[in-house]
């Protein structure tokens, strides 16, 4: 097993992938949350948390999706209509929670109308992307170079499963976002809220965990047969050292750290998922290698992406910078 | 629901429901950054306090169609994958990438500025703001340029080979993206881009002039506005002109449906104005046309022969009525903008630019007309292209997914519905702000402000007018 372009390629889009679940997440997240807060100067606060990075933070989909295309066509070709319903379900949800940015500013009268959409859009595109992810992990049915499977095989328990875990996981790192963003009255609701929040994830992690190595045996072989099991076990122990470093950053009410050890939290799960998955990219049916598009498609944007991608890591960092600090009623960015 | 439908034909109805959608936000906001940077540096330059009350003004409204924009494009990139498999699979090496670069020269370019661009003023100060703003125009065209170059290899692909598992990989990108009819395209795109946008800040001004011929932000927008349709519409024209010349050269077809020419013409084909082309009988009925002129615009000679369709298998005709009628739709605006940019260009030797209440009438009128042009001009461009998706090489039927018809029937009902609640709103939003003169002290992206911000008013100088929306 070398390192080759077809390799790097895998890591660069679950990079991209990775990005856009924590920067979107948490936007996501308070969109869920959203509910909780119904005062008004609350809910103008949390807006102007997140407005103006949310459409970067989309764009990663973009290049996850795109990117797919470009370095895996075959994948995307086969798992795009196998995940027909919860895709489309996600993007109409996108919809929804992407105008209301705008959209809630310029009206008064339809003000909760649009606080609604941005609650409902966020929350089902949530379910559709954990439910999509559980769909990929219990397996696809391939036919040739073609999805071969029904219009309603994505709906199972586990999936239904994986789609409650990732509502949970988004909504504490809204939470723990909010913790550093805000003060006063409302930090303290995403204290309380983070508390909660964080005792459901890991009850979903520890759900999600014992219920994966039920779906195919590769699964536990990978996770449980020796040797492997001396380079998969450091993952759960790590994920119990950043539990306890978050448990006690939110006891110590320390605002920078939460968001930080969730971010954690999240890379180390996802990790686990990569150790789960590799070196398929359809589980037990298509692996990366099968799928790659040809070396020269793969070498024409490795050239791109080597010197862009660090740029625009580069200029987005700044635009958190110009937002940076605390966001306080009435003193928006508008 | 759906049950008998034509999978492939309901696919194409979503494709052409949602990019139809979609591309309306592009072209106005392609437009509109382009016109804000110069807003933005007219300001910097003359310190004249209506560019910034103009900037802030059409800001507002960006901010908006921006948001519609990007929502819509996210649908179009994943509809591909979900609808158009089998196309995925097949062109995915050559226009994954293309599209790939499009990301991350574009779209991160335009999200990671915009923020800086809708909020930041006060917080990075002029100079810098203004660089951001300048970012974001130039990313709309660089999103252009790498869009159009995907959809121009669609058209007329060069550059490419097959492999063995039947899918087009690239032999020579740069012959690739810089395909035959890719700079016909963009300069055609971008031209109605900014004319669609000069048509409705003329048209927002014209109003608000109609009203009072006095206000300063109107007379200025007005005049800009006018200009540039005076300008690009002959441009434009002559662009279209020279995109029909190159189209017959690589897709001879699509020009032979456009014409309406049924029957080969060996001694001089003539021009159809109008009449109805029936698919079925291969005729033209009720035709009205000029003799020779066909031969005469695409040949430069009265009695150079033409072919018709005629020539080619009716299973490769594309839908001729429609390909035939958007163009004459799209042909007969760009007339009737140059004749608005000329109007104007009297009005304004004889000093009556902002007196003119025919001239304002007009310009009003004119408001949605670049948009019902690209409209006409994309359907043109892609029911002409039928009945393929990369031309005379993969068929339409060939790019669609495994899926029945029940699916995508729902998922092109859900489209329909959620877009006509969610763009309508977004689309009075925007017709509310129109709706308003630009004041002085005129303020950006607004939330509720309340009193209390009153300390945070644009650093512009602008700080009067208290609350003014
Ligand atoms: C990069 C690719 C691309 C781009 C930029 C566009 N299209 Fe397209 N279009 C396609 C790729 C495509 C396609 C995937 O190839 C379709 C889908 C089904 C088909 O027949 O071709 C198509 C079909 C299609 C149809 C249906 C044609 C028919 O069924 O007869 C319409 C009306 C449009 N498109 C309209 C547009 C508009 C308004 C666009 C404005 C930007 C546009 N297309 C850009
Ligand atoms: C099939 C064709 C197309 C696809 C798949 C597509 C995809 C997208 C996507 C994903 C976005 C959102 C990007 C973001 O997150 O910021 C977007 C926005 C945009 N698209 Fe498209 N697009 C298509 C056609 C076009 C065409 C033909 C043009 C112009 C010539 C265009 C110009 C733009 C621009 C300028 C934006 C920025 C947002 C806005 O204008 O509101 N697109 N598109
Ligand atoms: C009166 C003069 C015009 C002529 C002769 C003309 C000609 C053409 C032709 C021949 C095409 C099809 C090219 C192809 O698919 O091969 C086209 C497409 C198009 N036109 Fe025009 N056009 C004119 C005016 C306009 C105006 C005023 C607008 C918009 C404001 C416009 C917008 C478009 C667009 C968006 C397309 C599709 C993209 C493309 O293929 O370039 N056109 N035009």
């Amino acid at each position: 097993m070398s390192i080759d372009l077809t390799t790097i390629w895998a890591f660069i889009i679950a990079f991209a992938v990775f990005v856009y679940v924590v920067m979107d997440g948490f936007d996501l997240g308070l969109g869920i949350l959203f509910p909780l807060f119904p005062k008004k100067s609350d809910r103008d606060v949390i807006m102007n948390t997140v407005a103006p990075v949310w459409d970067g933070n989309e764009t990663w989909l973009v290049l996850g999706g795109g990117g797919m295309m470009a370095a895996f066509p075959l994948a995307y070709a086969v798992l795009m209509p196998a995940l027909y319903t919860p895709m489309i379900v996600m993007l109409l949800g996108l919809v929804f929670r992407g105008v209301a940015f705008e959209f809630r500013w310029r009206t008064q009268k339809e003000r909760n109308k649009w606080d609604l959409a941005f609650t409902g859009g966020s929350l089902l595109a949530t379910l559709a992307q954990g439910i999509a992810l559980g769909a990929i992990l219990q397996g696809i049915n391939v036919a040739g170079r073609y999805y071969g499977g029904g219009w309603w095989d994505w709906l199972t328990p586990f999936s239904i499963l994986t789609g409650i875990a990732l509502v949970i996981g988004y909504a504490l790192l809204g939470a723990t976002w909010l913790v550093l963003k805000t003060d006063g009255e409302l930090r303290d609701r995403a204290y309380r809220l983070s508390w909660a929040l964080l005792i459901a994830m890991l009850c979903a992690i520890g759900a999600v965990s014992i219920a994966t190595p039920f779906l195919a045996v590769q699964y536990t072989q990978r996770w449980f047969a020796w040797p492997n099991i001396i380079l998969t076990a450091p993952v759960p122990i790590a994920v119990a050292a950043v539990t306890a470093l978050l448990l006690r950053a939110l006891s110590n009410r320390n605002d920078v750290q939460p968001f930080f050890l969730t971010l954690a939290l999240f890379a180390l799960s996802y990790a686990g998922l990569g150790i789960s998955m590799y070196p398929y990219i359809v589980p037990q049916s298509i692996t990366i290698w099968q799928a790659a598009a040809p070396h020269n498609s793969q070498v024409f944007m490795l050239f791109g992406v080597s010197i862009l991608i660090p740029l625009i890591l580069g200029y987005t960092a700044w635009a958190y910078w110009v937002f940076r600090g605390k966001v306080r009623p009435g003193h928006g960015y508008h | 629901m759906f049950e008998g439908w034509d999978a492939v034909a309901l696919a194409r109805a979503q494709f052409a429901f949602t990019m139809s959608f979609h591309i309306v936000f592009p072209a106005f906001s392609i437009g509109l950054a382009s016109y804000l940077a110069v807003l933005e540096a007219l300001w910097l330059i003359t310190k004249r306090e209506v560019f910034i009350n103009l900037f802030k003004y059409w800001l507002k409204i960006f901010a908006v169609a921006f948001g519609m924009g990007v929502v819509s494009g996210i649908v179009m990139s994943y509809q591909f994958g979900t609808n158009w498999s089998a196309f995925a699979d097949k062109t995915g090496p050559v226009i994954g990438p293309l599209m790939a670069y499009e990301v991350l020269t574009a779209f991160f370019l335009e999200a990671g500025f915009l923020g800086v661009m809708l909020f930041g003023l006060e917080r990075v100060g002029p100079r810098l703001h203004f660089v951001a703003t300048l970012m974001v125009a130039i990313g709309t065209l660089i999103s252009a340029f790498w869009i159009l170059s995907a959809n121009s290899w669609m058209q007329t692909p060069t550059g490419h080979a097959i492999n063995a598992d039947g899918q087009f990989v690239a032999a020579d990108w740069l012959k690739l993206i810089f395909n035959p009819s890719f700079p016909y395209r963009l300069v055609h795109m971008v031209l109605a881009a900014y004319l669609t946008t000069s048509l409705v800040v003329g048209a927002v001004g014209a109003w608000h002039l109609l009203r009072d011929q006095h206000l300063a932000g109107p007379r200025v927008m007005f005049s800009m506005a006018m200009w540039m349709a005076t300008l690009v519409a002959p441009l434009q024209i002559l662009a279209g002109d020279q995109h029909g010349l190159n189209t017959l050269e690589h897709q001879p077809v699509k020009v032979m449906a456009m014409e309406g020419h049924f029957q080969s013409h060996p001694h001089g084909a003539p021009l159809v104005l109008f009449g109805w082309p029936d698919q079925k009988d291969a005729t033209v009925k009720y035709a009205i046309e000029v003799p020779k002129l066909s031969s005469l615009i695409l040949k430069h000679s009265l009695d150079a022969p033409l072919a018709g369709l005629d020539t080619v298998p009716r299973e490769n005709w594309p839908p001729v009525p429609i390909t035939f009628w958007a163009f004459r739709v799209m042909v007969g605006l760009g007339f009737l903008i140059m004749g608005l940019g000329l109007l104007s260009l009297l009005m304004r030797v004889r000093g009556m630019l902002h007196q003119s209440q025919l001239l304002h009438r007009f310009a009003v009128a004119m408001g949605p007309a670049g948009f019902i042009a690209v409209l006409a001009g994309w359907i043109t461009t892609e029911t002409g292209r039928q009945p393929f998706t990369v031309y005379g090489l993969l068929r339409t039927a060939d790019s669609a997914s495994p899926l029945a018809a029940p699916a995508v029937g729902s998922s092109l009902i859900a489209f329909i519905i959620v877009y006509f609640a969610v763009f309508t709103a977004g689309v009075i939003y925007i017709l509310r702000l129109m709706a308003q003169p630009p004041q002085p002290g005129e303020r950006g992206p607004a939330t509720d402000l309340p009193a209390r911000a009153a300390g945070i008013t644009p650093a512009a100088g602008a700080a009067a007018a208290e609350g003014a929306r």
